[in-house]
């Protein structure tokens, strides 16, 4: 027991040391490449966890919103709320720290703390915190984060999980360090009306063998455009092509544009100039149009919470109020949102935090639960195939169509191993800078160099020549 | 300009009001549409809204208030927390400013001129580029996380001191002053008896500025408070517009900021009296 | 001599008087602010959760800045901006402080006119922001108006093009301000001696004369206050453009600010490029208002 304490604590103050005497990019990089573990050995390190015992009288748990404040109120046996932003587990003090993400100020108020950690009070201590796959390595690459082997939680705890839900939050050394209630695999929405004018069915296997790869979907897009619809907004089909590239961003500290995101500027060029997609920004009002028939939209792209909150199924004239949409995988495997919870170097309330993460993310009782209660894709393959298998999949506005089966088969194919800390930021600009050469205001090399500034101001360290 | 148009008194005088209500009625509209349309919006559900603007109120008023009241945001602990802040920001601006603007009208002493370059050299630094060393600062005082340092250092307020100055220049005589020390004030009273009431007009101007400005600040009470029930009201909208997909509502966003904007105008139409109801400076004419 | 004691005597009250602001001011702006401009001459910054620096590093951030030549570039976009949107603000607000204080004119509804023009700054900016978007859209309803009126054959993407979104960031700011300025005129118009304009009117001056040979000059120090602040604030542009155009200042960051520019130091903590980039900002605006504050005394002489 004691044991592990210690090296809890090395761990917390090599983390002072590393903020402390870091003097050039170089170091941080190469320290890393350590070759990874295999899983039997992170395994046997799991199973020799003794944890030591929970001295803390504060839960710190830091977050951008409530979402995950109510399914822990709703769900773990033996919370009870004190008010807004306070609990109580046992005798534990549960603290809600919610700072929104807006400008970045809940990443810059987590750094802070996080810096902070190994010189904080007891009570101040950041137990647990919730990340996005976005920015999700910048965390879990560093010693920030406690490995979910350290906490004694082995691989076959999470084996019901859909792997790259794990490998998003895997370290270089192959410890996974977080754990996601939510698996999001995505596809494409497709409007059942605009399908059967242009391609003569409705069916979702048919409109699938349409647009099955990029060529034939640039070729149906043409089609629909053809007809007089849009097929989407080049938005929508950004994270498709950039979840399925074959590099990182950053490779040896050098920006590397992937050709899979390169294909996207050109196909999407390519049908702007045809006319059948158009520059909406995501949740701008000119692209929730689509939502309604005379939108004369073709499609959207994602996941299952897009269904129920993004579709308006409740407002009268709705393509969804009419069950008038259609789901199937689209031309590449990709997945959308999610949020992952992971334990903080120096927590002091080890044994509650293992506990949270284990019955939060991989109890099927609660994950049923909540997929039954908010409608959430859980990070469950049995309680996804549960669902496909059943009524209670069959969805309204999908004109009764169970898009379970393909949202489980989604989430087995979506792989991420090439995601690094510096997606959200290339992810972003490369979309904002790139809306200047499909609106005409910039050549394509001209937008790319104002992604690289972009990214250069973002990333000091990043060289982008 | 029309005011260049009249001539001669009488027709010209006729059309020149003519030309300035038309003018008016069509700034007014500009000014109050903004309202309207926040009014719209607000009786208007998450996918009314989605759907685009229409120009006719909805029926989800009462709905978008439930439930933003029902949430799990402490909306009325954010507008005690604005209003403790603006008020005490707009006294504390307006009285120190007035105050070092009389010390540098009123006085002549060896650094008055570099103390006047001095400060109007502080107005010209952005607030955006000191506020990391001001976190750092706040945060070795042990001052995170609480109103302190949103308030307090509203007692150097450079433009407002600066515009006080300027309106000393225009309208405060230094014979006043010589009268009452005559009558044997001391500087103190002198300056809380007869100055303060006599820049009245410009402290209701200011008062307002300064309150309006506290009370839409988001930048920096966003990265100063942390707990929920401490937090401002732009920073409780900011966080209703973070709302996970599950909540995410466009109709409290828009309730709750008409909401915030309430007490505001209360405040702005209490003030505006002074600056509006032709209040003049009979005592420094007189 | 007695007298003149009796003067030194009052002028420590002036020194008495300082003493808040000079305390205040010392705590709370100067130590950032040094430590700011200390900070320009370190590579400092974060790169994900590693920090980077302090390095001494000399002069090398402004060598940056200025290297990279995008410094001009942001600084004639705030200056565009700014003029589009100050031009109309000030004449605005001139006319209507002179149509509000000319006895002649005696406008009815006065107070409702002068209540009215202030209120569009009480709204956030952020809430602003939303509603122009809303207004302004591809499907929006100006965009169908300007359709029905035959102005466009198709819908005008306002966000696209350089010249929409600097003349929406001007017609914002012009909107949210120009009341503040009005007001700022009319207190300072209030506070001149109203038996000036019964004497001129009795004299036979028109309208005209009375605004430029009294009204003008005597409102010179407030004006001057409304020039510099103007000048400042527009330097200092960021929320109406950042949220506006979602912090990219797009297309190509043709309105992109100065401060929106700074603002993208901060994201990787960059205390040293943003230190230097701040010296530069005060120096650019010190030099301004230097030319206004000269330009204005002149005329006064004259």
């Amino acid at each position: 027991m004691k044991k592990r304490l210690v090296s809890l604590l090395a761990m917390a103050t090599m983390t002072a040391t590393m903020f402390a005497g870091c003097g050039s990019s170089e170091t941080a990089s190469t320290e890393e490449a350590a070759a990874p573990a295999s899983t039997e050995e992170i395994d046997a390190e799991a199973a020799a966890v003794e944890l030591p015992e929970d001295t803390g009288k504060v839960l710190n748990i830091y977050c951008w919103n409530d979402e995950w404040q109510t399914r822990v109120k709703d769900f773990y046996p033996g919370y009870e709320e004190v008010d807004a932003t306070h609990g109580k587990i046992g005798d534990v003090e549960v603290v809600w720290n919610i700072t929104p993400s807006t400008d970045n100020a809940y990443q810059n108020n987590l750094d802070e703390a996080l810096i902070a950690q190994p010189d904080a009070a007891a009570d101040d201590k950041v137990d647990l915190f919730l990340v996005e796959a976005d920015y999700a390595l910048k965390y879990v690459d560093e010693d920030v984060t406690i490995p979910l082997s350290d906490l004694g939680i082995t691989s076959d705890v999470l084996s019901d999980q859909y792997s790259y839900t794990q490998s998003i939050v895997t370290d270089s050394t192959g410890r996974i360090k977080g754990s996601s209630w939510q698996a999001c695999s995505a596809g494409l929405i497709y409007n059942r009306e605009a399908a059967k004018e242009v391609l003569g069915t409705d069916d979702p296997a048919e409109v699938q063998a349409a647009v099955a790869d990029w060529d034939k979907y640039n070729e149906t897009a043409k089609k629909v455009a053809d007809a007089g619809y849009t097929m989407c907004s080049v938005n929508d089909t950004y994270r498709t092509y950039a979840n399925n590239v074959s590099g990182q961003w950053v490779q040896d500290g050098k920006l590397v544009i992937d050709p899979n995101v390169d294909k996207w500027v050109d196909d999407s060029m390519a049908l702007i100039e045809a006319g059948a997609e158009d520059t909406d920004d995501l949740w701008s009002d000119d692209w929730a149009k689509g939502k309604r028939p005379e939108g004369k939209v073709f499609c959207y792209f994602g996941p299952a919470w897009f269904f129920n909150f993004c579709l308006d199924a409740d407002q009268d004239g709705t393509i969804a109020n009419q069950g008038g949409w259609g789901y199937c995988e689209g031309p590449q495997s990709y997945y959308w949102g999610g949020t992952w919870v992971c334990a903080a170097t120096g927590t002091d309330n080890a044994n509650l935090v293992k506990d949270i993460i284990v019955t939060m993310t991989t109890d099927k009782g609660v994950l049923k639960d909540i997929a039954t209660t908010y409608a959430d894709c859980v990070n469950s393959k049995e309680v996804l195939a549960e669902l496909a298998s059943s009524d209670e999949g069959n969805l309204d506005l999908l004109g009764g169509q169970n898009p379970y089966e393909q949202l489980a088969a989604g989430a087995e194919t979506v792989d991420l191993s090439n995601l690094s800390k510096y997606d959200q930021g290339c992810t972003e600009e490369f979309q904002k800078a790139m809306k200047n050469y499909f609106t005409g205001n910039a050549t394509k090399d001209e937008a790319l160099d104002m992604f690289k500034t972009a990214v250069h101001e973002k990333y000091p360290d990043v060289s982008v020549d | 300009m029309a005011n260049n148009t009249s001539n001669s008194q009488g027709g010209g005088v006729h059309a020149r009001r003519i030309v300035s209500y038309i003018v008016l009625i069509l700034i007014s509209f500009l000014c109050l549409f903004w309202f309207y349309v926040l009014f719209i919006n607000s009786t208007r559900s998450n996918s009314e809204l989605s759907a685009g603007f229409t120009p006719f109120p909805s029926v989800h008023l009462i709905e978008n208030w439930t439930n933003l009241k029902n949430g799990t945001l402490p909306i009325v602990s954010g507008m005690i927390n604005s209003l403790l802040i603006a008020v005490l920001t707009a006294t504390l601006a307006t009285y120190f400013s007035t105050m070092t603007a009389y010390a540098i009208h009123a006085y002549d002493f060896k650094l008055k001129k570099f103390m006047f370059t001095f400060i109007l050299m502080i107005m010209m630094i952005p607030t955006q580029v000191t506020v990391l060393g001001f976190l750092q600062l706040i945060d070795k005082m042990h001052l995170d996380n609480s109103a302190i340092p949103l308030i307090i250092p509203a007692i150097a307020s450079p433009a407002v001191f600066f515009y006080m100055k300027q309106y000393m220049d225009s309208t405060l005589p230094l014979s006043l002053i010589e009268a009452a020390r005559i009558d044997g004030s001391g500087e103190f009273r002198t300056f809380n008896q007869i100055v303060v009431p006599l820049m009245k007009p410009a402290i209701a101007v200011q008062a307002i500025f300064s309150f309006v400005g506290s009370w839409n600040n988001y930048f920096t009470p966003a990265l100063v408070l942390h707990d929920d029930t401490k937090k401002t009201l732009p920073i409780l909208i900011a966080q209703l517009r973070n709302a996970d997909w599950l909540k995410f509502d466009m109709g409290q966003v828009y309730i709750m900021i008409a909401f915030s904007i309430f007490p505001v105008i209360i405040v702005y139409l209490i003030l505006s009296r002074y600056i509006v109801g032709g209040v003049t400076l009979g005592g420094v004419k007189g | 001599m007695n007298k003149k004691s009796k003067v030194v005597r009052y002028n420590k009250w002036g020194y008495i008087f300082l003493i808040p602001f000079t305390v205040i001011f010392l705590i709370f702006q100067l130590i950032p602010l040094v430590s700011t401009i200390y900070n320009s001459f370190f590579e400092n910054y974060r790169s994900g959760l590693t920090q980077i620096g302090p390095n001494f590093v000399g002069l090398a951030n402004y060598a940056t800045i200025i290297t990279n030549g995008d410094l001009p570039m942001y600084f004639k976009n705030t200056m565009i901006m700014w003029v589009l949107g100050f031009i109309p603000q000030i004449i605005l607000s001139l006319l209507l402080g002179a149509w509000f204080t000319d006895p002649s004119l005696r406008l009815k509804g006065q107070t409702f006119f002068k209540t009215v023009i202030y209120l569009p700054n009480l709204i956030m900016a952020s809430a602003f922001a939303m509603l122009f978007f809303t207004l302004f859209a591809d499907s929006g309803p100006i965009n169908s108006l300007l359709i029905q009126l035959g102005v466009f054959k198709e819908a005008f993407s306002f966000m696209d093009h350089a010249a929409s979104v600097r003349g929406l960031v001007a017609t914002m700011n012009c909107l949210m301000w120009f009341g503040n300025t009005t007001i700022l005129l009319m207190a300072g118009m209030l506070g001149i001696d109203p038996s000036l304009f019964e004497a001129a009117q009795v004299d036979g001056a028109t309208a005209n004369q009375i605004f430029y040979k009294i009204t003008l000059p005597l409102l010179r120090p407030i004006l001057v206050f409304v020039m510099i602040t103007s000048l400042i604030g527009g330097l200092q542009m960021f929320d109406v453009p950042q949220i506006l155009t979602n912090g990219t200042g797009n297309p190509m960051r043709s309105s992109m600010t100065l401060i929106m520019y700074l603002n993208k130091h901060l994201y990787s903590k960059n205390f040293g490029l943003a230190g230097a980039l701040s010296v530069f900002m005060f120096v650019i605006t010190a030099i301004l208002s230097l030319i206004v504050y000269k330009f204005t005394n002149v005329q006064e002489q004259k």
